[in-house]
C-alpha cells in the first residue's frame, strides 16, 4: 500500500502537484518510485523551457524500467532539482519530499482535472 | 547419411514422445493447419559429409582471384597478428550470448569493457559503446543520435567528401526516420567551411557529420568546425578510420561531440566486407542518447570488480518504440578482435603501422606522378590512400593490374583513380605494381 | 569458472610492446604530417608482451560460459550447438582475402555462395529472393520495414503509417518500427497467448502499412489463426511481417512463405548454427515474396544468363543498408551448415526441437507454474515457481548458474509477472534435458527449504550479483573512469 499525501494534486501518470501561489512543484508519487524500483537517472528539461499539461517533459530510468513524466500543468520552467543529477534516489527515499521540476502555471484551473489524495488512493488500488 | 549434430537415439525418441503425450513427431504439430505443413521436397542438395563440404567450398574458393590489394575505399588491407585468431577461436568467447548473466559473462564483459575504454582512449570522447554493426551503420546511427539529442531539429549535413557507402547508408536511414538531409560541399579535395556556414545559417540542424580522411584519402582539416558547428547549435561527428588516430588529431581534440566510424582497419581480414566493427563514441553529456550495449564496472556482494551491461533503460527492450534506436547487439567478437589488436600494438606499434602506410603510400605516389600519365589532383595531406589523374581509362587499368594478381586502382565519381598502401606492401610489391602498370600505360 | 582480477591496462608497463613489424625501408614516417593534424599525446593504450596478452584473455574466456561449456536454455534465443566445420570455412584464406570492391569477375565463386545461399534460404521458407546484407535480427527487421514503406510508396500510397505489433511482441519490433519512422499500434493478446483477431479486425484500415507478427509467439504458441489473419491484412491493402527469431520450431516443416508472409528474417545465429560471439557478429537475411524482390536493398547478386553472377542496384530499391554485402564471414557458416544438413535432415531440426522444448514442459509442469498448457513449440514459459515461497524467477535463474547451467530468459515476455522462457534446442541429448530437469526440480525443493540461500545464489560463480543500481547511478564506462 503506497502513502499519499492531504493536500497535492495527483494525475493519472502518477506525479504529484504542490502549488503555491502560482507556482507547482512537481514530482512523483510513491506509487510510482515503487514501481519503478531504484531510480538510477531522472531526465530534466532546462530552464525556461515550455511544458505543456499531458505532454512528455522528461523521464525516470531504474535499472531495468523507464518511465516518461508527464506534466501534470501547462506553463514555464522555472527551475529543476539540480540534486537529482547526482542523487536520482531521493525519488525513491522522500518522493513526496523530492520534487523534479518547479513550474510557473500558465492556467492554474488545470489543477481541476487532477486528483486529491482519496481519489487518487482509490484510483491506484484499482490498477 | 545421419546428421553430426542430432543426438537422439531410437530410444530416446521413444520416451521423450511419450512424456510428451504424443505418439510420432507428427503430433508435435497438430496445432499447425494442414495447409501449412510443408510437403514437398527442399530445393537442397543431400546431406554432405565433412569432406564432401570442405571440397565444396575449395571449388567456390577457386572462382576467386586471389589479388594483392593496392586500394582501399572503406575496407583496408592490415596485418592479423597471428595471437588474434587464435585467441578469438576459444569457444567459451565464440558460443557464447550476450552477456545478460553477468555473472557467467565477465569474460565477455571485461573486454568490452577494455574496447570502450580504448576507443575513447583513441578518439578523444568520454564514452563508447560495445561496438556496432559497421562504420555506415555507426554513422547512421550518429545522426540518429543527434537528432534525438537536440529534439525538435530533423536536419543534418553530410560532407560530400565522405565514402559513398557511407552516405547512401546515411541516407537511407534518415529517408525513413524523418530526418532531412542537405549535402556540405567540397573544396579543393575537402569540406567546404563556406558552405557548413551556409548550411547552419538556417538554425534547424541537429548533426553533421564530416570524415577525418575523406573519400579521396585527403586528412581533413577541421579547424574552426566545432565553433561554427556548435555555434549553430547543432552536433558535429567525425567519421573516422580507427587506426589512424594513433597519429592523427582525434575527434577530441577537433572539439567534436560524436566519433563514429570503422574498426576494420585494425587488422580485420577483408573478408568480402564483413564482419567488420563500426565504433561510436560522445562526450558525457550525450551518454545516454548514445545507442546499443553499454558495459560499466561495478561490485559484487563481497566488494569484488564485476563487469555489466548498464544503462538499458536506453535501449529498445525497455524503451520500445522510445528506444533511440532499434540495435540491440554488437559486433562483439570483432570488438574483442580490435581489443587484442590494440593491446598487442600498443601506440607504439600503432603508430609505426601508420608510418608504414604513410610512407609505402607516398613513395607508390611519387613513382606513380614519375611515369608521366599520372596527375596530382589536390596538393593536400594523405596518410595512406590517394587519388590522381590519369587519362588511361580506370577500367582497363584495373582489368590489366588484376590479370597480373593486383587489385587497384578504384575509381571516384569525379574520374579519379585512387591507390592505397597499407604496412602489409612490401617495396617489392610496390616495385612490382609499378613495373605492369608501366606496361599498361 | 575461476575469478581472475585483472585488465589489459592492469598488465601495462612502460617500455614493454608485443608488435612484430617490418622494418620500414623508406626512413620517413607520419610525422612528417603538418603539426596541425597530428595528434599531441600519446592514446595510452596498453603496454603489453605477446604472452601478457594470451594469458589475460585465456584467462578472461575461462570466466565466460559458451554452448561448449553446457546446456543454454535461453528462450527466443536458439542456443543450439555451433558445428565446427562452419569455423573451418570461414577461415579458408581465399574468402577471408577478397576486398569487398573487387571487380564481379574477380568473386564470382564469393557471389555465387550468396546466391546459393540465399536460393537455399528461399527454399527453406517459401519466400522468393533473399538480401543477406543485414548484419543481425534488429537489422534484418528494420530493413524488412523499410522494403514495406518503400512498396507503399512505389504505388503512391504514402499514407500508411503504421504498424500492427502484438502486446506480446519483443521491444525490437516498436523500436525497429520507430527508427523506420511507423507509429506502433498494439494489438492485445487472447487468453492462451494468440492475437485476438477480432481486435486486430478493428485495428485495420488504409493508414495501416502491415503487421509484426512471430510464429510461434513469444509465448512458443503457433497463431493457428495467421491465415485469417492474413486475408485480413492482405484484404486492407497491408503487408504481413514474419519475425524469423522463432523460426527454429518450424525449420523443415512449415514455410512462412506458405502461411501468406511478404516479408521475413532470419537470424543466421539462432536458426542456422553460427556462433552468437558474445552478441555477434550475426547475421539478419531478408527474404520476400516476388512481389517485392525489387524494393530489397542494394546491392543485391544476381545469376545472369550466361551463368555469371554480378551485382546489381535496382532503382526500386528501398536503399543501402550496409557498408559492403553484410557479415559475409558469418554467410559461410549458415551454408556449411545447411550443405551438412541437407534436404532429409533439416526436416527434423523443428521437430526434435519441438520434442524436446514439449519434453521439458511435461517434466516440471508440477514445480513449476505453467500459465498456458498444451502442445508448446521450440519454446515455452513458466511464470515461476509453482509454489509462492517469495524465491523469484531472478533467484531460480541465478541459482542454475551455480549448478553449470545457463539461465532460461527471464521476465520476457512481459505477459507474465515472472517469465521464465525455455529454449533448449535440437542438439540437447535427452540425458542433458534430464539433468536441467533434475537440477530444476532440486531448484524448486530449495526454494522450500533455504529460500535465503536461493536469493543470495550464485554462490559458485567468478563473482556474484553484480550491483546494477551503483552501476547506472555513477557509471564507469571506461578505464580510466575507475581511477
Amino acid at each position: 500500500m503506497s502513502k499519499t499525501i492531504e493536500g497535492l494534486y495527483y494525475s493519472q501518470s502518477h506525479e504529484w502537484v504542490k502549488v503555491e501561489g502560482n507556482t507547482a512543484f512537481v514530482g512523483i508519487t510513491d506509487y510510482a518510485q515503487e514501481a519503478l524500483g531504484s531510480v538510477v537517472y531522472v531526465d530534466m528539461p532546462q530552464q525556461d523551457d515550455q511544458v505543456n499539461a499531458g505532454e512528455e517533459f522528461g523521464a525516470v530510468e531504474s535499472v531495468k524500467a523507464a518511465s516518461d513524466l508527464v506534466s501534470p500543468v501547462s506553463g514555464t520552467v522555472v527551475d529543476v532539482n539540480s540534486g537529482l543529477e547526482d542523487s536520482p534516489s531521493l525519488l525513491n527515499e522522500k518522493p513526496y519530499g523530492t520534487w523534479i521540476i518547479k513550474v510557473e502555471m500558465s492556467e492554474p484551473s488545470q489543477l481541476d482535472n487532477l486528483m486529491d489524495a482519496k481519489a487518487y488512493a482509490e484510483y491506484c488500488e484499482n490498477l | 547419411m545421419g546428421c553430426p549434430y542430432f543426438p537422439h537415439t531410437e530410444e530416446d525418441l521413444k520416451r521423450m514422445l511419450e512424456r510428451a503425450g504424443a505418439v510420432s513427431l507428427k503430433d508435435l504439430f497438430s496445432d499447425v493447419p494442414e495447409e501449412f505443413m510443408f510437403k514437398g521436397e527442399f530445393n537442397l542438395p543431400d546431406a554432405m559429409s565433412e569432406m564432401e563440404v570442405l571440397e565444396k567450398f575449395r571449388r567456390l574458393d577457386a572462382l576467386d582471384k586471389k589479388l594483392t590489394v593496392f586500394c582501399g575505399g572503406g575496407a583496408y588491407d592490415h596485418y592479423a597478428p597471428a595471437v588474434i585468431q587464435y585467441l578469438l577461436s576459444r569457444s567459451e568467447f565464440q558460443t557464447a550470448y550476450t552477456p545478460y548473466q553477468a555473472e557467467i559473462s565477465q569474460g565477455t564483459l571485461r573486454y568490452i569493457f577494455e574496447f570502450q575504454s580504448m576507443v575513447c582512449s583513441l578518439t578523444g570522447m568520454d564514452c563508447a559503446n560495445a561496438s556496432m554493426y559497421d562504420g555506415p551503420t555507426a554513422a547512421a546511427e550518429s545522426m540518429m543520435m543527434s537528432v534525438a539529442a537536440l529534439r525538435r531539429r530533423h536536419r543534418i549535413l553530410l560532407s560530400s567528401t565522405l565514402l559513398p557507402q557511407v552516405l547512401a547508408v546515411v541516407r537511407t536511414y534518415a529517408d525513413y526516420h524523418g530526418m532531412e538531409v542537405s549535402m556540405i560541399g567540397q573544396e579543393g579535395g575537402q569540406t567546404s567551411a563556406a558552405s557548413l556556414a551556409q548550411e547552419l545559417a538556417s538554425g534547424d540542424v541537429a548533426g553533421v557529420l564530416v570524415p577525418g580522411i575523406n573519400r579521396f584519402g585527403i586528412i581533413e582539416d577541421l579547424s574552426g568546425f566545432a565553433d561554427a558547428v556548435h555555434a549553430g547549435g547543432a552536433l558535429l561527428a567525425v567519421y573516422s578510420d580507427l587506426s589512424s588516430l594513433a597519429v592523427l588529431k582525434s575527434p577530441g581534440e577537433w572539439g567534436a561531440d560524436i566519433s563514429c566510424g570503422d574498426a576494420q582497419t585494425l587488422g580485420m581480414p577483408l573478408s568480402f566486407g564483413g564482419p567488420y566493427a563500426g565504433f561510436l563514441a560522445c562526450r558525457k553529456e550525450y551518454m545516454r542518447k548514445l545507442p546499443g550495449r553499454i558495459v560499466g564496472a561495478t561490485r559484487d556482494a563481497q566488494g569484488r570488480r564485476a563487469f555489466v551491461l548498464t544503462l538499458q533503460a536506453r535501449e529498445q527492450h525497455i524503451r520500445r518504440e522510445k528506444a533511440t534506436s532499434n540495435i540491440c547487439s554488437n559486433q562483439s567478437l570483432m570488438a574483442l578482435y580490435a581489443t587484442v589488436y590494440m593491446s598487442l600494438m600498443g601506440d607504439e606499434g600503432l603508430k609505426k603501422v601508420n608510418d608504414l602506410s604513410y610512407a609505402g603510400a607516398h613513395y607508390l605516389n611519387d613513382r606513380l606522378i614519375a611515369t608521366g600519365c599520372f596527375e596530382e589532383v589536390f596538393d593536400k595531406p594523405f596518410l595512406k590512400e590517394f587519388v590522381l589523374k590519369t587519362d588511361v581509362p580506370a577500367d582497363q587499368l584495373q582489368r590489366a593490374l588484376a590479370e597480373e594478381g593486383f587489385f587497384a586502382p578504384l575509381q571516384t565519381e569525379e574520374g579519379y583513380v585512387s591507390f592505397c598502401v597499407t604496412e602489409k606492401r612490401s617495396r617489392e610489391e610496390i616495385d612490382r605494381l609499378l613495373a605492369v602498370i608501366r606496361t599498361v600505360i | 569458472m575461476k575469478y581472475y582480477n585483472k585488465l589489459i591496462f592492469d598488465l601495462s608497463k612502460p617500455g614493454r610492446s608485443g608488435y612484430s613489424l617490418p622494418e620500414n625501408p623508406w626512413g620517413v614516417t607520419a610525422d612528417a604530417l603538418p603539426e596541425d593534424l597530428r595528434r599531441k599525446t600519446p592514446a595510452g593504450l596498453p603496454q603489453v608482451s605477446e604472452p601478457d596478452v594470451v594469458r589475460h584473455y585465456t584467462n578472461l574466456s575461462q570466466m565466460n560460459f559458451g554452448v561448449d561449456t553446457g546446456f543454454y536454455p535461453l528462450g527466443s534465443c536458439t542456443m543450439k550447438y555451433n558445428p565446427k566445420i562452419n569455423e573451418l570455412v570461414a577461415s579458408m584464406p581465399g574468402f577471408s582475402a577478397l576486398h569487398p570492391l573487387q571487380p564481379e569477375w574477380t568473386v564470382q565463386g564469393a557471389l555465387k555462395l550468396y546466391y546459393d545461399l540465399s536460393k537455399a534460404l528461399a527454399t527453406l521458407t517459401g519466400m522468393s529472393d533473399f538480401s543477406l546484407n543485414q548484419f543481425a535480427g534488429a537489422h534484418g527487421e528494420l530493413t524488412g520495414l523499410m522494403i514495406m514503406r518503400q512498396y507503399h510508396r512505389l504505388r503512391g500510397d504514402s499514407g500508411r503509417t503504421k504498424v500492427i505489433v502484438p502486446d506480446s511482441a519483443h521491444g525490437t519490433n516498436p523500436a525497429s518500427a520507430a527508427v523506420c519512422g511507423l507509429s506502433v499500434v498494439q494489438v492485445r493478446s487472447l487468453e492462451d497467448g494468440t492475437i485476438d483477431v477480432g481486435a486486430l479486425e478493428g485495428l485495420l484500415d488504409d493508414s495501416v502499412a502491415g503487421i509484426m507478427m512471430t510464429n510461434p509467439n513469444t509465448l512458443g504458441l503457433f497463431e493457428t489463426h495467421v491465415r485469417e489473419i492474413a486475408d485480413l491484412v492482405h484484404g486492407c491493402g497491408g503487408l504481413l511481417y514474419y519475425d524469423g527469431a522463432n523460426m527454429n520450431a518450424l525449420l523443415g516443416q512449415v514455410r512462412p512463405g506458405d502461411m501468406g508472409f511478404d516479408i521475413m528474417h532470419l537470424n543466421l545465429h539462432k536458426t542456422f548454427s553460427t556462433p552468437h560471439g558474445g552478441g555477434g557478429p550475426g547475421s539478419g537475411p531478408v527474404g520476400v515474396t516476388s512481389a517485392l524482390a525489387h524494393c530489397l536493398p542494394y546491392p543485391r547478386v544476381v545469376r545472369k544468363n550466361d551463368g555469371k553472377y554480378a551485382l546489381l542496384t535496382d532503382k526500386d530499391s528501398c536503399g543501402r543498408i550496409s557498408g559492403f554485402m553484410g557479415n559475409f564471414g558469418v554467410l559461410l557458416k549458415a551454408y556449411a551448415y545447411i550443405l551438412m544438413l541437407g534436404k532429409q535432415n533439416v526436416k527434423n531440426v523443428g521437430p526434435y526441437a519441438v520434442l524436446a522444448a514439449n519434453y521439458i514442459k511435461e517434466s516440471l509442469k508440477d514445480c513449476y507454474k505453467l500459465p498456458i498448457k498444451g502442445l508448446c513449440k521450440h519454446e515455452f514459459v513458466f511464470d515461476g515457481l509453482a509454489e509462492d515461497n517469495g524465491v523469484t524467477t531472478l533467484d531460480v535463474a541465478k541459482r542454475l548458474l551455480d549448478y553449470g547451467f545457463h539461465a532460461p530468459t527471464v521476465y520476457f515476455p512481459l505477459l507474465f509477472h515472472q517469465s521464465m522462457m525455455i529454449e533448449p534446442t535440437e542438439t540437447e541429448s535427452k540425458e542433458t534435458l534430464d539433468a536441467f530437469i533434475g537440477v530444476m526440480r532440486k531448484i524448486a525443493e530449495e526454494a522450500k527449504s533455504d529460500p535465503e540461500m536461493l536469493r543470495s545464489a550464485p554462490h559458485n560463480t567468478p563473482v556474484g550479483r553484480p550491483d546494477e543500481t551503483s552501476a547506472a547511478t555513477h557509471p564507469v564506462l571506461k578505464y580510466s573512469d575507475m581511477q
